[in-house]
């Protein structure tokens, strides 16, 4: 089941490669569509108390103890739905991005969803590793093939960066082999490696290589640099796919390898992982205020939630770790949102820079009032599913240590400034009016609105009903701290007293 | 004294026997055979031959005996000089297949509209009369193949020789033929007369070297026997600092031969000014012959005294490693390049052979430094044919285009040309889903079960900085205009051999990426070496 849903839309790659170009977008479309409906069945045949299911399982290089392993837990499976949910979606809003080149816009689009489904999908070190670096490589093309002058330059970097990171994971993912070798017979199997025993300098070491690659990917502070530049130049189709999808991969590495495989270096880490993370969020935030381009200053929001999310996970609670898987989807879906209405106003401006555009809320209110969602939703006002994630997190923050809290929330009231001040800049005052007189901006047409409908729906209902969220990502993250060892007070007063009195039976 | 009649094990030495005759048989041919037949008859000689050896190797692989408790096979042959065990057949094997794409290359004519990319007349002065006239006529030598014999031949005795002299002997096999092939191109006549100048000054001073350390070798050991050298070495013999002096002196004949600093400076001139085909065929062709006879000279002679030579050997390593990535980045011309990135491949390659650690120290099935050693030398052979293969069909007014200027947008005028050269780079690289990834993963896990930590750091410094020369000039071929007045060049179209060459080599990059299982099975069924 899992391989079909990898293969669909990797076998569509090929299809639209092989195919006359004028049928490129509309077999994208199809398989995506497929891709979205294997993902939806994978939901309802998920369990959700089962945790690893699914599961298959063939060895590929004996040699190295490498096998093709696929499963999904909970995490997994919140990941996979948001992508094959976000690729259609960008397809659809960012309709003719490709029209220069739809054989490979659409192909490399088709081959990064299958590459990233499998990302969240291997259950095998070394399987994830491949697929991990091989995303690179259609992301790679999307950035510098499409989007605006200077692209090429922004892709380079992008991939500089990121190849930089998968090496060092290289180093981590060879010694990891060398130590599984030492225990007995050389195994990649993520189970197998969570059950290894692993020397206490080795696995900090082995742990640096790689939190090192997730930091790039994610990304956090100081190896953040690539994130800007590459959002500015990109379109906002790949750079939703990019942020919303791809850099997921860094948290979701950090919960998976970093946590599983080396609990104890985790914990020794953890000081040192929430002070970058805390950085992160008041450093993006404040980067965010000072842009004037408005894909760079969505780019640099990322920053910021990026370091929640890691907060999230480094505290070591249930309700981190809670918040931090929510926090994954919710980024996704709001980002995504706040991406492609950006994508539908410069289109119109022919800029992104915010200081040419002004006030388009009388000419286009609608995609005023999608703007206004998607940031407020960004910004964490409660009833929108973000505040969910951003509270727990906070909660979580508050209690691992007050100052750590107290610097967090700083993000918050910075947040607030970021969005409002940009979309007062865009949307209210005078209208500008272009230099020959004319005042070009429209509303936004069907397809364009009915592409975020569905993100905009999200957002307001897991903002009222997080319930499906939470029931997906919390027997995962308490197997995981189980697995890590850490038991923290349950909130609730009465759970803690009966624990208390059965203890002390 | 009692004379014993030598024996000579005719079937398993059969491949290195078959391709001799070939050699001699294209003298004979050159010597009889009317000027316009000769091309033809040459080409399809030698590409039979190679094809018969390969065929023969195949046999001989099946048929080897197992030696001792299994963990090697093979025998001692002709009165202990050659040794045909389980990683010489495999080298044999890899070494037939990048000749049989080099017999391909060399007999491409449509490139160069109805004549071989080699000199018409060698001994012609670059600009005179004879010159032209050569060229006006057609004319072409064809000895190249009998040459190319002799120097695959040479690289099959290399790795399986089994005591000093004979090593010797297949080095300069090997490199003279070599020698005289790179002087042979047809256009940049100067250039490549340089580049054979060159290669043939370093490579005697090199011989040189190796001859000496050979001698200081004999003097402590008493033998040119690696068995009886591995004794010696073992039960700590006498004269120690022959031994080391001697190591250090092989090892630099050693390190020219595979292009490792600080022996490394003969490698982009020599492969830029060479004819592309001979490039293409040495750089994989040579690399794994040097490296299988370093192995084996490391291994089995010298390998109780890894204590002594492995400090060496990490510095070399690092050294190489670093060079060629950073120098790299300067380059301006495709062929440079990748003779730079050549040299960071030794490197690579190296930072594989100091792994060395006996089986007991491994675990049950965990990949061995001679595995990576041979995995790698595959991966980067069959890329390094295949990129310097496509760099034979760029071209413009002037014949082969090789400056970057001349690529630029490649990718909108030739996709195909343009994707492939992306992917052999890409597996140079080591990215995933490329044979070179699974190379690099196999050298550094050699190095890394070997505590060899530090320079596997260095190895991944230096792939990161590799990365960026091969991603600035995928940009250059897909994402960069090319300048208004600029000549770019085009691809020609060429004939199948050139053609298929090009294919094996990527669907080998491509499935050595994805399944390397049973290629792995192959080298860890080629056991160890023996003695």
């Amino acid at each position: 089941m899992l391989t079909t849903l990898i293969l669909v839309p990797l076998l569509g790659a090929l299809a639209v490669a092989l195919l006359p170009a004028a049928h490129s977008r509309v077999v994208a479309l199809g398989v995506t569509a497929v891709t979205l409906v294997l993902g939806v069945v994978v939901a309802f045949m998920y369990d959700v108390d089962g945790g690893m299911q699914l599961t298959e399982q063939v060895s590929w290089i004996k040699a190295f103890g490498v096998h093709y392993a696929l499963g999904v837990d909970g995490l997994g499976l919140l990941l996979v739905l948001l992508t094959v949910v976000l690729v259609p979606i960008v397809l659809v809003a960012d309709w003719d991005a490709g029209d220069s080149s739809p054989k490979s816009f659409y192909g490399w689009v088709l081959a990064l969803e299958a590459l990233s489904l499998a990302v969240f999908l291997a259950t095998d070190v070394f399987l994830f590793y491949v697929v991990f670096e091989a995303t690179l490589i259609p992301a790679y093309f999307l950035v510098g093939g499409f989007g605006k002058v200077g692209r090429s330059a922004a892709a380079t970097k992008f991939l500089l960066f990121q190849l930089g990171g998968g090496l060092v994971l290289l180093a981590s993912v060879v010694g990891l082999y060398v130590v599984s070798s030492q225990e007995g017979t050389p195994s990649y199997l993520l189970s197998d490696l969570m059950a290894l025993d692993i020397d206490q300098t080795a696995g900090r070491w082995l742990f640096l290589g790689f939190f090192i690659a997730f930091a790039i990917k994610a990304p956090l502070f100081p190896v953040h640099t690539w994130l800007a530049d590459t959002t500015e130049k990109a379109t906002p189709g790949t750079s939703v796919l990019l942020v919303c999808v791809l850099d997921k991969i860094g948290t979701f590495g950090m919960l998976r390898f970093c946590l599983g495989i080396f609990p104890e270096a985790s914990q020794w880490a953890t000081p040192a992982v929430v002070t970058i993370a805390v950085i992160s969020i008041i450093y993006g935030a404040l980067l965010a205020i000072g842009q004037d381009d408005l894909l760079r200053l969505i780019g640099l929001t990322s920053l910021s939630h990026f370091g929640f999310i890691t907060l999230g996970i480094f505290v070591f609670s249930s309700q981190g770790g809670s918040g931090a898987v929510l926090y994954m989807v919710n980024h996704g879906i709001g980002t995504a949102a706040l991406f492609l209405v950006a994508g539908y106003l410069i289109k119109r401006r022919g800029t992104s820079l915010i200081s040419e555009m002004g006030g388009i809320e009388k000419a286009a209110p609608v995609l005023a009032g999608l703007l206004l969602v998607a940031g407020l939703a960004t910004l964490g006002l409660p009833g929108l599913s973000p505040f969910v994630s951003e509270f727990l997190v906070l909660l979580a923050a508050f209690d691992y240590a007050w100052w750590v809290g107290a610097f967090a929330v700083t993000g918050i009231v910075l947040a607030a400034i970021y969005v409002l001040w940009m979309y007062q800049r865009i949307m209210t005052g005078p209208a500008l009016v272009d230099a020959d007189g004319v005042e070009p901006t429209r509303d936004g047409s069907l397809r364009e609105i009915l592409a975020v409908a569905p993100l905009m729906v999200a957002l307001v209902f897991f903002g009222f009903f997080p319930k499906p969220l939470l029931e997906a990502s919390n027997p995962y993250i308490a197997d995981l701290m189980q697995h890590v060892g850490v038991t923290d007070a349950d909130p609730t007063v009465a759970a803690d007293t009966t624990l208390a009195t059965e203890a002390g039976r | 004294m009692d004379y014993l009649k030598p024996t000579i094990e005719y079937a398993e030495l059969s491949p290195l026997l078959i391709v001799l005759a070939v050699a001699c048989l294209g003298v004979i041919v050159e010597a009889f055979l009317p000027r316009e037949r000769r091309h033809v008859v040459q080409a399809s000689l030698a590409g039979v031959g190679v094809l018969a050896a390969l065929g023969a190797t195949i046999a001989v692989g099946l048929t080897l005996d197992t030696v001792g408790d299994g963990a090697a096979q093979g025998l001692v042959g002709a009165e202990g000089s050659v040794v045909v065990d389980g990683p010489t057949v495999y080298l044999w094997g890899l070494i037939l297949v990048f000749a049989l794409g080099g017999v391909a290359l060399f007999a491409e004519r449509k490139l160069e509209a109805g004549v071989s990319a080699f000199a018409g007349q060698a001994a012609a002065l670059p600009g005179t009369e004879a010159e032209r006239e050569a060229s006006t006529r057609g004319l072409a030598h064809t000895e190249v193949y009998p040459l190319l014999m002799f120097a695959v031949a040479g690289m099959l005795l290399f790795p399986a020789s089994g005591d000093l002299l004979m090593m010797f002997v297949a080095l300069e096999v090997l490199s003279l033929p070599l020698y005289l092939l790179c002087g042979l191109a047809r256009r940049r006549r100067l250039l490549s007369q340089e580049a054979a100048m060159k290669y043939f000054l370093l490579g005697a001073f090199s011989s040189g070297f190796f001859l000496y350390g050979l001698a200081l070798v004999y003097g402590y050991a008493g033998s040119m026997d690696f068995a009886v050298i591995n004794e010696a070495v073992v039960n700590g013999a006498d004269n120690e600092i022959l031994l080391i002096l001697g190591i250090a002196l092989m090892s630099a004949g050693l390190f020219f031969k595979i292009g490792a600093v600080p022996f490394q400076a003969w490698t982009p001139d020599v492969y830029q000014g060479a004819p592309t085909a001979v490039t293409a065929f040495m750089s994989a062709g040579t690399k794994a012959a040097a490296f299988g006879a370093m192995l084996r000279l490391f291994y089995v002679a010298f390998g109780a005294d890894r204590w002594n030579w492995q400090p060496m050997l990490w510095v070399v390593a690092i050294l190489t490693m670093l060079v060629g990535a950073i120098v790299a980045i300067a380059q301006t011309d495709v062929k440079r390049m990748l003779a730079y990135s050549a040299i960071a491949h030794t490197g690579f390659l190296l930072t594989g052979v100091l792994g060395l650690q006996s089986a007991g120290e491994l675990a049950d099935g965990q990949i061995t430094s001679l595995q990576a050693v041979l995995f790698y030398l595959t991966s980067y052979g069959v890329a390094s044919l295949g990129a310097f293969a496509l760099v034979t069909v760029v071209r413009d007014a002037n014949g082969e285009a090789s400056s970057f200027v001349r690529w630029t947008g490649l990718g909108k005028r030739s996709p195909l040309v343009a994707g492939l050269f992306a992917f052999f780079l890409l597996s140079m690289a080591g990215i995933p889903l490329t044979a070179g990834f699974i190379g690099k993963w196999a050298v550094f896990t050699a190095a890394m079960s070997a505590g060899a930590w530090p320079v596997v750091l260095v190895a991944i410094a230096s792939s990161i900085i590799a990365i960026a020369f091969y991603v600035r000039f995928i940009r250059v071929m897909f994402f960069t205009d090319p300048a208004p007045g600029d000549v770019v060049g085009d691809v020609t179209t060429a004939s199948p051999l050139t053609g298929l060459t090009i294919g094996v080599c990527a669907a080998a990059t491509l499935f050595l990426g994805v399944v390397p299982g049973p290629v792995l099975d192959l080298v860890v069924h080629a056991g160890d070496f023996i003695r």
